[in-house]
C-alpha cells in the first residue's frame, strides 16, 4: 500500500479551503513559529521567510531535465504544484557554516567555549517526502546515539515541519523507486495534500495539536479523499526514472574497476554541484578563524565535497587524485556504503544532482550501466 | 571530556627526537589542577593550536602513566611546524581520545610481531613500550622496523635495551643506512627474511605507508598468518575525529571511529585499492 493510502486509512483529515490558507500561517505564528516556505528567487524555488499566503509560488510549475531547471507561471491557484528547488531542508539543520567552538587565551590560560545556540522556532512549509527521508538519513548520521552533534541537534529541535504531498513530480524525480515519495512518509508534524480548491490537513505529531486547535477544521469528506488518492497515485505512476533496488546497488562494490567509471569520468567536471544540492551529503571541513589579536577566535565547520582534491589529501598527496575515483567514491558511498553504515541507501530520489549537474550526469543511468554488465 | 569541545593541556616538557621529530609531554589542566587522561594505545587526539588549526596525532605514552601523556610529532606543515615552536608552559587544546586501540588484551599469552616503516613509527611505539613494560604477559616479541634515513631511527637506545631481553628479536632497516652497522640497508619488507617467529600463536601489528603494509600483509599471509591475526593502523585526512566530517571514509568504514586500528579481515576488500 502506498504511503498516502496508508495515511488515509489510519488518520482523519481536516479540510482547509485555499482561500483560508492565510489562517494556517497565522496559526503557526500565534503558536510561536516564524514561517519559512517556498518562494521563487533567482529563477528557482527556495525556502525563504514568508508571512503572507500570496507569497507562496501561486501557479508556478518547475521543468527539470538533466542539467536544466526552469520555472514558469500558469493560470491556476495551486501553490505547491512543483517538485523541488536546489535546497532541501539541509541548510536549515546542517548549516553551510557553523561555529563549533570558540577559544580565548591570555598569558597563562587557554579556554574553550561552545557558542550559544539559540535558534528561532521555525515552521518550514512545503517539505517533500524526499526531504523528510533525507532528514531521517542526516539524523542517523548527526544524531546517532552516543555521537550526537550538538550544533545539528540545536537547529533540528527548533523546526516544525509542514509537509506537502507532491502532486507534480519533475522529470528528474524517482522517489517512487526509492520508496520516499511522492507522498509524505513519516517525520512531518503537519501534512497538507493540495487539491484544486483547498488542502487536506493531517496531524503528524503532538507539536501539531496547538496549531490544529487554532485552525479548528471541518473533516474532509469522502469525495475529497478519493480525489486526493487518485492524484497521489497518478503522481507516483508518472515518474519515468528509477533507481535500481538496494540489494542490486550493493553490487557496485563488486564493480570498482568497471569501464563505466572511465566513461563517466570523461564527462564529470568534478565541480561538486551534485554534493552541494544532495539532501543527504554531510561532508564538512574545519578551519581555525583567529581574531586579529590572536587571543581569541573560533573553529568553523563548512560544507565540503568529496569531489575536491583536498578532501582526501594526506602528506601532500590526494588518495583520490582523479575524477574517476572521486565520482566512484561519491556513487559507491551514496548507494552502497550508506546501506552498511545507516541501514539504507543514501539516495532519496529527489533528482537534484541530475538537474543541477552542469553536464547533466544522471546517477540512475550511471548505476544502471554499472550494474547491467559484470565487467570487472 | 567532550569529543566536541577541546580541553586545555599544558606542555610540561618538549623533547627534540630528531631534526624534525619532537615529543610534547602534556598534562590536562582543570580549574583545580591536573586532570587524568584515559586512553588506549593506538588511539589518537585532535591537537589544536590556537589560531592555526587541529591535527590528528597518536598518543604514544603508557596508558597507566597518570602524570602526563605524550605526542610525538613530525613537523611537516602549517600546524605541526607551529606546534614544533612551542615551549614548556604553553597550552594547546585536546579533543579525544578517538578511535580503536591495538588488540592488547587479545595478544596476552601470545607471540607478537610488529612491523613498522616510513614515518609511521609513532602509533606503534606506544605498543612496543606497553609490551616491554609488561614483558612477562607475552610470548616471543619480534620487531621489524624500517625508516628512510638512518637519522629517522629515533629511540635507538631503547631498541638496543629491548633487543637484549629474552625471547625477543629486533631487526632494523633504513633505505639509506649511512654506514650504520646496526641497520640493514633496504626496506622493512626485506627484513622478513631474518624473521624467526611462527604464525601459529602470533598476532601481527602493522603501521606505516600503505604500500609497505600491503607488502607485509602478503608476506604474513604466505607465512600462515590468518587475516584476523593481522592488525593495521591506517591514516586518512581527518577533520573531526568522531565520524561526522566524512573525510576519513574508507569503503563503508570511518578510519577515525571504526579504526585507525583495523583487523585486516575487516578491510581486506578495500585495502590497497587505489582511491579508497
Ligand atoms: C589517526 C592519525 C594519527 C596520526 N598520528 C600522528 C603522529 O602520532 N605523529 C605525527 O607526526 N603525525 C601523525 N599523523 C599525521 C598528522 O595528522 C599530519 O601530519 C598533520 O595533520 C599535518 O598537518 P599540518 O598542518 O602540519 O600540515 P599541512 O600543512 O596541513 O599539511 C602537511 C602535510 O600533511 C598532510 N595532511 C594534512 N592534514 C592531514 C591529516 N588530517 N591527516 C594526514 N595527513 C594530513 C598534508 O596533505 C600535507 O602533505 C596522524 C594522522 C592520523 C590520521
Ligand atoms: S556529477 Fe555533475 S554535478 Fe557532480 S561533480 Fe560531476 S559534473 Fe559536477
Ligand atoms: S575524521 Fe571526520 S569522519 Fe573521520
Amino acid at each position: 500500500m502506498s504511503d498516502f493510502a496508508k495515511r488515509a486509512e489510519t488518520l482523519a483529515a481536516g479540510y482547509l479551503p485555499r482561500t483560508e490558507l492565510q489562517r494556517l500561517l497565522d496559526a503557526l505564528v500565534s503558536t510561536g513559529y516564524r514561517c519559512v516556505g517556498p518562494r521563487v528567487r533567482d529563477g528557482a524555488i527556495q525556502y525563504l521567510p514568508l508571512d503572507r499566503a500570496d507569497e507562496f509560488p501561486v501557479g508556478v510549475r518547475d521543468h527539470q531535465e538533466p542539467g536544466s531547471y526552469r520555472v514558469e507561471v500558469v493560470d491556476d491557484e495551486r501553490c505547491f504544484a512543483w517538485a523541488n528547488g536546489p535546497q532541501a531542508l539541509k541548510p536549515l539543520t546542517f548549516a553551510p557554516d557553523e561555529v563549533l567552538w570558540q577559544f580565548s587565551a591570555d598569558a597563562s590560560d587557554l579556554s574553550f567555549t561552545t557558542p550559544t545556540r539559540a535558534h528561532p522556532m521555525t515552521a518550514v512549509i512545503g517539505v517533500r517526502g524526499c526531504d523528510l527521508a533525507a532528514l531521517r538519513l542526516q539524523e542517523a548520521h548527526f544524531l546517532a546515539p552516543g555521537n550526537r552533534d550538538p550544533a545539528y541537534a540545536a537547529r533540528r529541535e527548533a523546526l516544525f515541519l509542514v509537509g506537502v504531498d507532491c502532486s507534480h513530480p519533475a522529470a528528474t524525480c524517482f522517489c517512487t523507486s526509492t520508496g520516499d515519495g511522492p507522498s509524505l512518509g513519516s517525520g512531518y508534524d503537519l501534512a497538507l495534500t493540495e487539491l484544486d480548491d483547498g488542502f487536506l490537513v493531517w496531524r503528524g505529531s503532538r507539536l501539531a495539536d496547538a496549531v490544529l486547535a487554532t485552525l479548528d477544521l471541518p473533516p474532509a469528506d469522502a469525495q475529497l479523499l478519493r480525489r486526493a488518492k487518485d492524484q497521489q497515485a497518478q503522481a507516483a505512476a508518472a515518474q519515468q526514472r528509477r533507481m535500481p533496488a538496494p540489494q542490486r546497488l550493493m553490487g557496485l562494490m563488486q564493480r570498482l574497476d568497471h569501464a563505466q567509471w572511465d566513461d563517466v569520468a570523461a564527462r564529470c567536471l568534478g565541480c561538486g554541484n551534485c554534493t552541494a544540492v544532495c539532501p543527504s551529503c554531510f561532508c564538512s571541513s574545519h578551519r581555525a578563524e583567529p581574531a586579529l589579536d590572536g587571543l581569541s577566535g573560533s573553529q568553523v565547520r563548512s560544507w565540503d565535497s568529496c569531489f575536491t582534491l583536498e578532501h582526501s589529501t594526506m602528506h601532500g598527496r590526494p588518495v583520490r587524485a582523479d575524477i574517476r575515483t572521486r565520482y566512484r567514491q561519491w556513487l559507491t558511498h551514496k548507494l552502497a556504503g550508506w546501506q552498511s553504515q545507516y541501514g539504507r541507501s543514501g539516495c532519496v530520489g529527489c533528482g537534484r544532482c541530475i538537474t543541477w549537474c552542469p553536464v547533466g550526469i544522471d546517477l540512475t543511468a550511471e548505476a544502471a550501466a554499472l550494474l547491467e554488465t559484470d565487467s570487472a | 571530556m567532550s569529543v566536541h569541545l577541546p580541553v586545555a593541556a599544558e606542555i610540561v616538557e618538549r623533547i627534540q627526537e630528531s631534526r624534525d621529530i619532537f615529543t610534547l609531554r602534556l598534562r590536562r589542566v582543570g580549574p583545580d589542577g591536573p586532570l587524568r587522561f584515559d586512553f588506549a594505545p593506538g588511539q589518537f587526539n585532535m591537537v589544536y593550536l590556537r589560531g592555526a588549526g587541529e591535527v590528528a596525532i597518536s598518543i604514544v605514552s603508557d596508558p597507566d602513566e597518570e602524570r602526563f601523556f605524550d605526542h610525538t610529532i613530525r613537523a611537516v606543515g602549517r600546524v605541526t611546524d607551529a606546534l614544533a615552536a612551542l615551549a614548556p608552559g604553553d597550552r594547546i587544546g585536546i579533543r579525544g581520545p578517538f578511535g580503536t586501540g591495538w588488540p592488547l588484551r587479545e595478544v596476552e599469552g601470545r607471540d607478537v610481531l610488529i612491523v613498522t616503516g616510513g614515518l609511521g613509527c609513532a602509533p606503534v611505539v606506544s605498543v612496543i613500550n606497553y609490551l616491554f613494560r609488561r614483558r612477562a604477559a607475552f610470548g616471543r616479541i619480534a620487531i621489524l622496523q624500517g625508516v628512510r634515513h638512518a637519522a629517522d631511527m629515533i629511540w635507538r637506545p631503547r631498541y638496543d635495551a629491548w633487543a637484549a631481553q629474552p625471547d625477543t628479536e629486533i631487526h632494523l632497516a633504513a633505505d639509506v643506512s649511512a654506514g650504520d652497522p646496526g641497520l640493514f640497508q633496504g626496506t622493512v619488507v626485506e627484513l622478513f627474511k631474518r624473521l624467526d617467529l611462527a604464525a601459529d600463536n602470533a598476532l601481527a601489528m602493522l603501521c606505516g605507508p600503505e604500500v609497505m603494509m600491503a607488502a607485509a600483509v602478503a608476506e604474513l599471509r604466505a607465512r600462515g598468518f590468518a587475516d584476523a591475526a593481522i592488525y593495521l593502523s591506517l591514516e586518512r585526512n581527518m577533520q573531526c575525529g568522531n565520524g561526522l566530517c566524512g573525510h576519513c571514509q574508507f569503503g563503508p568504514l570511518y578510519v577515525c571511529r571504526d579504526g585507525p586500528v583495523f583487523a585486516y579481515s575487516a578491510i581486506a576488500d578495500w585495502f590497497g585499492k587505489r582511491g579508497f
